[in-house]
């Protein structure tokens, strides 16, 4: 099986510091077969959403993606041109941000924004643009989708924003689908809501997705496979139970035991100690080693990859047993 | 009250008389109309302003020493909640009391000691520190001025910011040269400053990564069983409340519909709407599962349902659900739910 999107050694730089720059994300490689659900774990400033960016194409100047190549169904995005990507953006790319203000024109009403999204890439009459809009918000759990057609963003709510967000991203039925911590700023039932809708139409269309979230808990549930950034690395990929039954590298291991669970009630949490480093003064080496238990003087060189394409981790002292 | 009955009450809760009382605390938001505004209102030629009722005859106890997790949706008056019980915030109705007696009688220095004793800590540390302040200064402005610096202020501010995790080498910077897990932490020592009985977190660790979350929770366990301090902790997070929380008080749209041991709550939910809120509970469980969906969202406080706030979304709601709202009764020990279901199947 041909991947769908084949991200290789992807670097992605932006000015300042010595020598070539910031490695927002460095040598990031992954792959992801179609309907295939991704998860992209990490804190704030490990990359993930540059990530997300670059495989976009919308890391803006000054940033750079310097080194790398994002093969999307056979041909290398990081080289294409910009008219290329724009036709594919929006058709067979679609993107799902955090915030749905940053996609929503807040003066345009709802069914506007939705039929422009349609009439950029087909030639489709008026009254049909305006039906498949409308299907569209009613596919995405979205009450009276005829009346929201003339709703402006401010009128609908933080929920009822993001559908309307998730339902232009799939008005197209794209292949891939890069969600950025899309209900993160959601209550827990309509952060259910939301994953539950996009559930089925991600499995309805076939659509892969890379899942892009600091919530190891709703990865858990919804992604196959797992990659879990730190400082601008992938350090430990694979599948989801394999990952999360069995981590290997510290910095898994510490950010899972960092959640709280129904077994933790009274007990201090295993912590990991320190913060993450700013990209101006990443650690050499392995850039987890100022805050890892197991670090030595190996650590010092950076660790490659262990394992092979679908299940690595980055460690020299990995652990080998079970979680629990 | 009689000394009877406060006997009476302190045998029911099983303990002495809890640290912080609310009783009946209803909060409005909303402009009062001047005198042409009521007279257009009532000749009909405007329209009364909307006006919000965050909180709906609460009643809720804090005894010494415990933690209370206060879980809701956003909208749902947790917040106000909280801030009335720290004193910074007025009730439009009800009496709160401090150590069994009204917060509204305290005059001078008894009322200085009781607002000093209940702080509250906010979920942005950026907007809770000045810019222009250095950590030293913050950490010192509260303390100084109240005269419970005895000795050097540095010495002081020093022992603070240690019992609170952060580097007092450091507190010659000011706050946005640091991380957000260490301004949580000046925010803390801030707190702590005053010497503080009670504390009121507010969604404190809802803005931090989850490895520095797990920090800041650890250190709040540590320093209350170092300080012997009592939290109300207000958080959307259940996995966070759950963790920290002897006791939970579960709020829909400006009012408190079960309240219970933490173990017991999560064991056994009550109340239509916690049992389908903890069913959302995100727990790490690899393995793709349906992500299954409670109906609606919160109604707004503009212009509550009547009866049971729950009913529009409620999938056991009958006649009586849209008319009469459910008193809070106790099912089991310590354990209160307001739902009619409980008198049906008691009946």
């Amino acid at each position: 099986m041909t991947a769908l999107l084949d991200v290789r050694n992807l670097v992605t730089t932006f000015p300042g510091g010595a020598g070539t720059g910031l490695r927002a994300v460095d040598d990031v490689s992954f792959q992801l077969a179609r309907g295939e659900v991704l998860g992209l774990v990490g804190e704030s400033g490990s990359g993930k959403s540059v990530t997300g960016f670059s495989i976009m194409g919308l890391v803006d100047w000054p940033g750079k993606i310097a080194e790398g190549q994002i093969i999307f169904d056979g041909s290398d995005l990081a080289k294409a041109s910009v008219e290329t990507r724009r036709s594919l953006r929006g058709r067979r790319i679609a993107m799902v941000f955090q915030d749905p203000m940053m996609t929503l024109n807040p003066v345009l009403r709802v069914g506007t924004q939705m039929t422009e999204a349609l009439h950029a890439h087909e030639k489709i009459g008026k009254a049909e643009a305006r039906a498949r809009a409308r299907d569209a918000l009613g596919l995405v759990g979205m009450p009276s989708p005829e009346e929201r057609l003339d709703a402006y963003p401010h009128q609908l709510s933080g929920g009822m924003r993001q559908r309307v967000a998730i339902a232009i991203a799939f008005l197209h039925r794209p292949d891939l689908i890069v969600a950025d911590e899309p209900t993160t700023a959601l209550d827990v039932t309509i952060q259910a809501q939301i994953i539950s809708e996009f559930q089925k139409l991600t499995e309805d269309s076939g659509t892969a997705v890379i899942w892009i979230t600091h919530d190891l808990a709703i990865v858990s549930g919804l992604a196959d496979r797992i990659a879990v950034m730190y400082g601008g690395r992938i350090v430990e990929a694979g599948g989801i139970a394999e990952v999360l039954e069995r981590p290997r590298h510290p910095y898994t291991r510490g950010l899972i035991q960092s959640v709280p669970s129904e077994n933790s009630r009274g007990t201090r949490l295993t912590q990991i100690p320190g913060v993450t480093p700013s990209l101006i003064n990443m650690p050499e080496g392995c850039a987890f080693r100022t805050r890892c238990a197991r670090a030595t003087a190996a650590c010092v060189q950076r660790p490659g990859r262990f394992g092979d394409e679908d299940s690595y981790h980055r460690c020299f002292h990995p652990h080998e047993e079970a979680l629990r | 009250m009689s000394m009877t009955q406060e006997r009476a009450n302190a045998a029911a809760y099983g303990a002495e008389r809890p640290l912080l009382e609310l009783r009946q605390i209803s909060r409005r938001f909303g402009s009062s109309p001047d005198l042409a505004a009521r007279i257009a209102i009532a000749l009909g030629a405007a329209k009364p302003a909307p006006v919000v009722h965050a909180l709906d005859r609460v009643d809720l106890s804090i005894r010494r020493g415990e933690v209370l997790g206060l879980v809701g949706e956003s909208g749902c008056g947790k917040s106000t909640l909280g801030r009335i019980a720290a004193g910074i915030l007025q009730p439009s109705e009800g009496t709160v009391l401090w150590e069994g007696e009204d917060r509204n009688g305290f005059r001078g220095r008894r009322l200085r000691d009781a607002d000093l004793k209940a702080q509250m800590i906010f979920q942005n540390p950026m907007a809770a520190l000045n810019p222009r302040m250095n950590v030293e200064t913050l950490v010192a402005e509260a303390p100084k001025i109240h005269g419970l610096i005895k000795g050097p202020v540095g010495e002081y501010v020093d022992d603070y910011l240690r019992k609170a995790g952060f580097d007092p080498t450091m507190k010659r910077r000011l706050p946005h040269q640091f991380s957000g897990g260490q301004r949580a932490r000046v925010n803390i020592a801030r707190a702590l400053a005053v010497q503080p009985d009670f504390l009121v977190c507010d969604e404190s660790v809802a803005a931090l990564d989850v490895s520095i979350q797990a920090q800041i929770l650890n250190l709040f366990m540590d320093l209350r069983e170092q300080l012997d301090l009592t939290y109300l902790f207000v958080s959307h997070d259940l996995g966070v409340v759950e963790h920290i929380s002897d006791r939970v008080a579960i709020m829909y749209l400006g009012r408190v519909i079960e309240e219970a041991p933490v173990e017991e709550v999560f064991a056994r939910p009550n109340h239509p709407y916690t049992q389908q809120l903890l069913a959302e509970v995100p727990r790490i469980r690899p393995g793709k599962r349906r992500f299954a969906a409670m109906k609606g969202e919160l109604p707004s406080p503009l212009n509550p349902p009547k009866g049971c706030h729950f009913h529009p979304r409620c999938p056991f709601a009958f006649e009586r659900c849209r008319t009469e709202a459910p008193a809070t009764r106790e099912i089991a020990p310590g354990h209160r739910s307001a739902c009619h279901l409980n008198d049906q199947s008691a009946a």
